[in-house]
């Protein structure tokens, strides 16, 4: 933890610093923001709005009456990294996505890791999100996760933490990839002002991974199809947005059968065949005999086709044991234990509610940490104590109580800042970073992310599911 | 290609075509009502309108009379109506939505802005004096919409079925104003050859948009027998049964894979084809104009049902 923290001062912010002195990678866009009109950037704000709504950018608010198709909040002043900056986060990243890597693998064959006493076992052994049936499958390339989304939160200068790895299915590359895009379009002048690295090769790369873990024995150019729930999911339009840019079918499960051994589509012409399937839906829903009986967004058979090695399935079944919020405190132990060597990028310091001594200490101190459910995600189900309620601590203290090994808790964070166009002005508000990582014959990243911010006053929860909007993320040449 | 993207392709044109035919009525059916007439003109004006859409029985159910407000209201707005340009626009919006990745990007934005705008049209105070401005706007959005898709989409299977939808709504369309439309204003068969002066015979060319491409067809007063000669076995007229025809055999001959016998409906059409190309309007009218035109309905929906099932569009 660095003094910042335990002195409250304001929150880092990424163009000012703590000082107010403007930071070297911001240098020529606040001079930029300077001059602008405040009525300039209204302008452009509302410009914004109607190219994303015209793109038709949008997103499912769950609860939220009538907002079927919301557009996401887009803070048109960029988010920006130095190039040595990005080294180092791309050097810790890509560490950590090896080491999960390796770490399924483990978890899925001879358990070392286990044995050596590094992870309780019943921290395996009793998660949900452990997958029996996946022990001894062989993925191609030994390749469960790879499609990985690493959120980071910065507190300082040199202070950047992993506040979630997202193993599964983490979402959220296609706004990276239009708030460029939009970028690009309203501010033309920035970018010639600025050498931005750029990130446009995302689906190539996508494209390339995905080939990479083709199933033995497929030749030529391997058939990939993108599975949806469909077109209610709230992220419909990130999964029709990569198949596209893919150049491959975006598929339901009710285009798809299993026939001679494969899966297969059904054409126009009759069935064909899928090699690899980068799935958007979650395990439980993939294949109804072995999964949920009732899911009507898998297919029967599918995970047999998939242990026999007919079909590559992206990502894995059983990832979700990597990304759990129970294991996460683990993270730092698996990466030395797999890789040898230290965390390059360190994580935020989590009390485990199940250890009794954690949970005396997060119950004496409610009202300054946050705490979230192991199997929880998009910001649901989460107290932020600073910013909680008396009944939401009293609320809290009960369900702790009651099954403590169902949370974790960890300081606030004073998230860094950055300059955001509100109502009546520019102004600071939190944001992270969730860079996207590929991997499968080697580790492939677009530099930069998806920058999340989120655009009420003081608070902390980025996530687009409560209000976050995003920003472009810049990475500056050398 | 997917069979459930074909089938939506195929809708998604479909209803924009259903839009755009929809709002050529309503022009012509405004028209109508503005004569200055004796009896009715409204009641008269607005049935013929409603008949030729095949909305008269819908309308129907839910109105007992024919105003205007009801009307408009009806072949506008209302979500029951599956002909209603609400109605036609929010479905092939959705299967756009859906089929994102098999159209381009400026036909996605084009469906998307038209639904979008289509809301600044305030449902409730929409009168004959909004109407105009209200046809041109779908009209000119067909335009754009048909502009994009020429101009963009690649010429795969997916554009076949975006013209195979586009051309049978088109002839059916066409097929079923000229029926409806020629009986309301032609009791006695033996004037078909007579020369009738009439606005309500320009009103039948205006909602195929063809009121002054006529003229420099035929260069004389409206015949019901050249009317039916133009919107039926016309080679120039854009929208005339023969013309629709050229276009989905064209779009069907494209989908056949070499060294592989076409599906029966490739039969079906080339026989369409065929007979229209053969027919005369001496022996049409002879074996009757209604029949022929019954006929020729019935076996442009057996066609899409065919097509339907010999590409896999319902899984």
């Amino acid at each position: 933890m660095t003094e910042s923290q335990s002195s409250k001062p304001a929150a880092y912010d990424e163009m000012l610093g703590f000082d107010g002195k403007i930071r070297e990678p911001y240098r020529d866009v606040q001079a930029w923001l300077a001059a602008q009109d405040a009525d300039i950037l209204g302008k452009k704000k509302r410009e914004a709005e109607a190219l994303f709504r015209r793109i038709g950018i949008t997103f499912a608010v769950y609860g939220a009456d009538g907002a079927s198709e919301r557009l996401i909040p887009f803070d048109i002043i960029p988010r920006i990294l130095s190039a040595a900056e990005w080294r180092k986060l791309k050097a810790g990243i890509e560490q950590r996505v090896r080491a999960l890597n390796a770490f399924l693998y483990d978890i899925y064959h001879r358990q070392e890791i286990l044995r050596a006493g590094v992870i309780p076992e019943e921290l395996i052994i009793q998660n949900e999100a452990f997958l029996p049936d996946m022990m001894g499958a062989e993925p191609p390339g030994g390749v469960y996760s790879h499609i990985i989304g690493v959120d980071l939160v910065r507190t300082s200068e040199n202070d950047f933490f992993v506040l979630e790895d997202n193993t599964r299915t983490p979402s959220g590359v296609s706004y990276m990839l239009e708030d460029r895009e939009a970028m690009l379009h309203l501010f033309p002048e920035l970018f010639s002002r600025h050498r931005v690295q750029p990130i446009e090769n995302y689906p190539d790369l996508l494209r390339t991974t995905l080939e990479s873990v083709a199933p033995r024995g497929v030749s030529g150019e391997p058939t990939i199809a993108v599975l949806t729930p469909g077109v209610h999911n709230s992220a419909y339009f990130e999964h029709s947005f990569l198949a596209d840019r893919m150049g491959a079918e975006l598929v339901e499960a009710r285009d798809l059968v299993i026939a001679d051994g494969h899966l297969q589509m059904k054409t126009t012409r009759g069935l064909a065949v899928i090699d690899i399937l980068y799935r958007r839906i979650d395990d439980a829903y993939l294949d109804p005999l072995v999964f949920r009986p009732d899911s009507m967004l898998g297919v029967p058979g599918l995970f047999d086709l998939y242990r026999a090695g007919r079909v590559t399935i992206v990502n894995a079944p059983g990832t979700g044991i990597a990304d759990d919020k129970a294991i996460y405190a683990y993270v730092p132990k698996i990466i030395s234990f797999y890789t040898g060597r230290p965390p390059i990028l360190p994580n935020v310091t989590t009390y485990d509610c199940r250890n009794p001594d954690d949970l005396a200490y997060v119950l004496e101190n409610l009202d300054e940490l946050v705490v979230k459910e192991t199997h929880g995600s998009g910001g649901y189900g989460m107290l932020v104590g600073p910013r909680a309620t008396k009944e939401e601590i009293a609320e809290f203290r009960q369900r702790l109580k009651a099954r403590p090994e169902a949370y974790i808790a960890q300081p606030t964070l004073a998230l860094s800042t950055s300059p955001t166009v509100v109502a009546d002005g520019i102004a600071p508000r939190h944001l992270d970073l969730r860079p996207f990582v590929l991997f499968g014959d080697r580790v492939r990243m677009v530099p930069g992310g998806l920058t999340r911010v989120a655009m009420r006053e003081g608070s902390l929860v980025v996530n687009s599911s409560q209000g976050g909007g995003t920003k472009d993320t810049w990475v500056l040449e050398e | 290609m997917l069979g459930r993207t074909a089938n939506d392709l195929f809708w998604m044109t479909r209803y924009i075509e259903r839009a755009e035919n929809m709002a050529r009525l309503l022009d012509v059916g405004y028209r109508i009502v503005l004569l200055p007439r004796a009896d009715n003109p409204d009641q008269e004006g607005w049935r013929s309108t409603l008949l030729s859409a095949g909305c008269d029985d819908g309308y129907r159910a839910k109105y007992d009379d024919y105003d205007t407000a009801h009307v408009l209201h009806y072949l506008l707005f209302e979500p029951e109506n599956p002909s209603s340009i609400y109605a036609c626009l929010t479905a092939a919006r959705r299967n756009a939505r859906i089929q994102r990745t098999a159209i381009t990007r400026e036909m996605w934005e084009n469906v998307n802005r038209t639904w979008q705008e289509f809301f600044d049209f305030d449902s409730s105070r929409i009168t004959l004096n909004e109407l105009p401005q209200v046809v041109d706007w779908i009209k000119e959005r067909s335009a754009s919409f048909r502009g994009a898709l020429l101009g963009t989409i690649l010429r795969t299977d997916g554009f076949q079925f975006c013209q195979i939808g586009t051309f049978l709504e088109r002839a059916d369309n066409t097929a079923r104003i000229l029926d409806v439309k020629y009986y309301v204003l032609l009791p006695q068969a033996e004037l078909v050859g007579s020369g009738i002066d009439s606005v309500q015979w320009a009103s039948i060319l205006r909602s195929v948009s063809a009121h002054r491409s006529y003229g420099w067809v035929y260069r004389g007063g409206f015949r019901p027998w050249n009317i039916a000669d133009f919107l039926i076995l016309s080679r120039k007229m854009p929208r005339s049964l023969w013309s629709c025809y050229q276009e989905i055999m064209t779009a069907l001959d494209a989908l056949v894979v070499p060294d592989s016998g076409p599906p029966a409906c490739h039969q079906l059409a080339r026989e369409i084809v065929q007979d229209l190309a053969n027919a005369e309007m001496t022996e049409i009218f002879q074996t009757g104009l209604h029949e022929f035109l019954i006929d020729f309905i019935s076996r442009n929906n057996r066609l899409g049902h065919e097509i339907a099932a010999a590409y896999h569009f319902n899984l």
